[in-house]
């Protein structure tokens, strides 16, 4: 029973966070929120008791990709233009 | 453009805990959860989080790009070398000669449930310390590549 409302609480922390992805107009803030998703991920795969997975998920997913997304907004813009 | 101090120091703090997790992870590759590829991932983390954290010039004076080349290809030719260790004793190629033999991780594995002893399993934590090198080495090239190709620098 504990094991169900961990992972119903799981999948709401991830349907909130790719909300947020998509709602955030500041980009920094969008690619972390995208790097909290990927952390949820790795929980979950956890729990699913596949920790191999989850090392995997969480080196590549939480950590590589938000440091290449970081590394792209600080070589461009930070905040998204209002779209005409 | 370079991150706060805040951000600097606790990138310094951080980085040999993670390179020392990442290594355990590499080096327990048969007894535990993960091997080479997932350790070499998480060192490149570390490698990534100091990449974020300083500035285009402050790279530069750390490290070149070289070094990381010739890790990975060092951890290529590591791997290699394991699987032909095998052909020059006479065996298939990748055999596991050192397993058992009383060599380089070569105790027996005791008989019963036991947390597991590091010095076992012959050639396959060689393969996954070639492994984890050749991933370090490749992740942390492709950022730094990434990182030099935008300049570092913006708004």
């Amino acid at each position: 029973m504990i094991e169900f409302l961990i992972q119903v609480a799981v999948i709401g922390g991830l349907i909130a966070s790719a909300i947020l992805v998509y709602s955030f107009r500041d980009l920094l803030a969008a690619a972390l929120a995208g790097g909290f998703f990927s952390f949820l991920v790795s929980l979950e795969f956890y729990i699913l008791q596949a920790p191999d997975v989850a090392i995997s998920q969480a080196a590549i997913g939480a950590g590589l990709t938000t440091a290449i997304f970081i590394i792209a907004i600080r070589s461009t813009t930070r905040f998204e233009e209002e779209t005409p | 453009m370079r991150m706060s101090k805040i951000v600097r120091t606790g990138a310094c703090i951080l980085y040999p805990l993670i390179i020392v997790f990442g290594l355990y992870v590499v080096v327990h590759g048969h007894l535990t959860p993960g091997g080479g590829f997932q350790g070499g991932a998480v060192i490149a983390t570390a490698a990534a989080l100091v990449l974020v954290a300083f500035s285009h010039a402050d790279i530069a004076g750390m490290v070149r790009k070289i070094v990381f080349s010739a890790q990975e290809s060092l951890g290529l030719l590591l791997f290699i070398g394991a699987g032909i260790l095998g052909l020059l004793a006479g065996a298939p190629f990748f055999a596991n000669i050192l397993a058992n033999s009383g060599l380089l991780f070569g105790l027996a594995v005791p008989p019963g449930s036991n947390p597991g002893d590091l010095n076992t399993a012959g050639v396959i934590p060689i393969m996954n310390i070639a492994v984890g090198v050749e991933v370090w080495g490749g992740l942390a090239i492709i950022l730094m590549y990434l990182f030099s190709a935008t300049g570092g620098e913006g708004a």
